[in-house]
């Protein structure tokens, strides 16, 4: 009994360890106390107020947080994390796509042979761009979600009525940049939707060529917004073309550009609402 | 001093703060890694679709534009393309970002009620779960070949025969000349609105002063759009209306 290695507790020891808890702060020890992570980490992280401030303010990521915030705003009851998980799944897009445009070619021969290249050949192809197509839906369903939550909470009263006329852009512009990508895989799914969306520019009152009031402006179906929108009179390689442009670099920079007022606007705006 | 005591507590509440490192980062984390997770196992077990090449010669039946547009797309049943496919959806983005600007009830700001901004609640869950939400539905399964209605259990026939029946409000009530037609629709989508507008008006004269006239003048309008779309798809599918109002130029 005396000569009991200290390393070694008993099983009655260990139970009362980990009955009280004990057991995390002696693991959490012996890692923190090794050679591999002192080597690595050059000073420990003491939990002090002044230090729970600064990890948020001297962290060029972080800092769009404010430094404290409200115990309400934290409840996920109250915000449903969906403007949170729009954003991520806004920099999922991002990411996947970017790897998807080293492969694909939006010209009208190549397009639909770079997405079965994508599928069959390159390795992960399929798994990119699957999650950047569900990452797209699933955006466009909690948008809508976090615009529900807004109203209901009445979020958009004083003072951030115009954070709300940003979402809207926002909303507008998520719904865009879904639109744009679905004719990029140059299928009969993607032409067709295409075809049934742009067509209703054709019926724009003064300025499309079957809208109300067309002839006094002399809109023709090659001469309208319509055809400006898809670079002629039907949906072909032009119209491939621009709605690639759009996707990949004037509406993702848009809706970005409104993101960083959004949510600059939210901590000028005092941050979650709540109840006054 | 009960009194004081709950009021001291409320001030207590709001001014109660948490930092943001750890409790917001690690729920943040959380949420997100729950997020990647669920995103990669969705693509994993489902794959995105691909069809055939696209071919301009080979027109789909039904071709249905993509699934968040179904909405607009079967109010095109009930209206002209001016109206479905352009002008709806700008009343809805320029009617989504008035409302702060409309609704000035100060109550219910920062928190979940139903009670104290029921008019509110009732006419963007119509808007949003009804007139959006529920047409995408009907839209995704149940329109078939001709933007016909089948039901899930329903072969989607391609050459199903639906009668076309419908005529237009004027004629209806027995009007026969086409200048005529055009002044009995003009006189109805017109009076609907002004009668709308005056009862409205009416209802709320002790608020038009605090509440301004445009305000309220903008904000029945756009009900009475919302409300006029019903309308006009009770008239079609129970009545077999086409048009209330002809015109050269445009249909309603
Ligand atoms: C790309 C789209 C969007 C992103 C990434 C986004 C992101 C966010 C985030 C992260 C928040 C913090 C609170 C929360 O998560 O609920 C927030 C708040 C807010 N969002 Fe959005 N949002 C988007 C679209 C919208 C839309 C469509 C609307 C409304 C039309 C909107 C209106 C607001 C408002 C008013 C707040 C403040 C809420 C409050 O103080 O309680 N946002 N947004």
């Amino acid at each position: 009994m005396a000569n009991k290695s200290p390393q070694i507790p008993s099983i009655a020891e260990l139970m009362d360890k980990i009955k009280s808890g004990k057991i995390f702060s002696d693991i959490a020890k012996e890692i923190t106390e090794s050679q591999v992570w002192t080597s690595t980490f050059r000073h420990g992280y003491a939990d002090t107020p002044r230090n729970r401030v600064l990890q948020i303010a001297s962290n060029v990521w972080l800092h769009l947080h404010p430094v404290k915030i409200q115990r309400h705003a934290l409840r996920i009851k109250f915000t449903w994390c969906m403007g949170g998980i729009t954003f991520l799944l806004f920099l999922s897009t991002v990411v996947t796509g970017v790897i998807l445009m080293f492969y694909y070619r939006p010209v009208g021969e190549y397009a639909y042979y770079d997405m079965k290249y994508l599928q069959y050949d390159v390795p992960f192809g399929m798994l990119m761009r699957n999650m950047h197509r569900w990452a797209a839906h699933a955006m466009v369903i909690t948008v809508w979600l976090h615009m529900f939550r807004v109203f209901l909470t009445g979020s958009y009263k004083p003072p951030r009525e115009f954070n709300w006329v940003i979402g809207v852009l926002l909303v507008t512009f998520t719904l865009l940049l879904s639109f744009t990508g679905y004719l990029l895989p140059w299928d009969q799914l993607a032409m067709w939707a295409v075809t049934v969306g742009t067509n209703m520019a054709r019926a724009t009152p003064f300025l499309g060529n079957e809208g109300p009031f067309a002839e006094y402006v002399g809109a023709t179906p090659r001469y309208d917004v319509r055809a400006l929108l898809i670079g002629g009179s039907l949906v072909g390689p032009p119209a491939l073309l621009r709605f690639y442009v759009l996707h990949c670099i004037f509406i993702p920079l848009v809706a970005g550009a409104l993101m960083i007022v959004h949510f600059w606007r939210i901590r000028k705006d005092g941050g979650i609402s709540g109840p006054l | 001093m009960a009194q004081a005591a709950v009021a001291k507590k409320k001030v207590e509440g709001t001014q109660d703060k948490l930092h943001v490192w750890p409790y917001l980062v690690r729920l943040e984390f959380l949420c997100a890694i729950l997020t990647i997770v669920a995103l990669t196992v969705w693509s994993i077990v489902i794959d995105a679709p691909l069809e055939e090449a696209a071919n301009p010669t080979k027109t789909p039946n039904p071709s249905k534009a993509p699934w968040y547009f179904l909405g607009l797309q079967d109010i095109l049943v009930y209206f002209d393309p001016w109206f479905a496919g352009v002008v709806a959806p700008v009343l809805i983005i320029v009617g989504l970002m008035l409302i702060p600007y409309l609704d000035v009830n100060p109550k219910g700001n920062g928190y979940y009620t139903y009670h104290e901004r029921k008019v509110a609640i009732w006419v963007y869950c119509f808007g949003f779960l009804v007139l959006w939400i529920a047409l995408i539905i009907m839209g995704v399964f149940l329109r078939g070949p001709g933007w016909n209605l089948f039901m899930p259990w329903q072969y989607w026939d391609p050459h199903k025969v639906v009668a076309l029946v419908n005529v237009d409000l004027p004629y209806a009530f027995g009007v026969r000349t086409y200048n005529g037609a055009m002044l009995f629709g003009g006189v109805v989508i017109l009076g609907y609105f002004a009668v709308g507008t005056a009862i409205y008006f009416f209802m709320e004269r002790k608020a038009l002063k605090s509440v301004g006239f445009l305000r309220m003048f903008l904000k029945i309008e756009l009900l009475l759009i919302m409300v006029g779309i019903v309308i006009k798809i009770v008239l079609r599918l129970g009545f077999n209306i086409k048009y209330v109002w002809v015109t050269p130029w445009f249909n309603i």
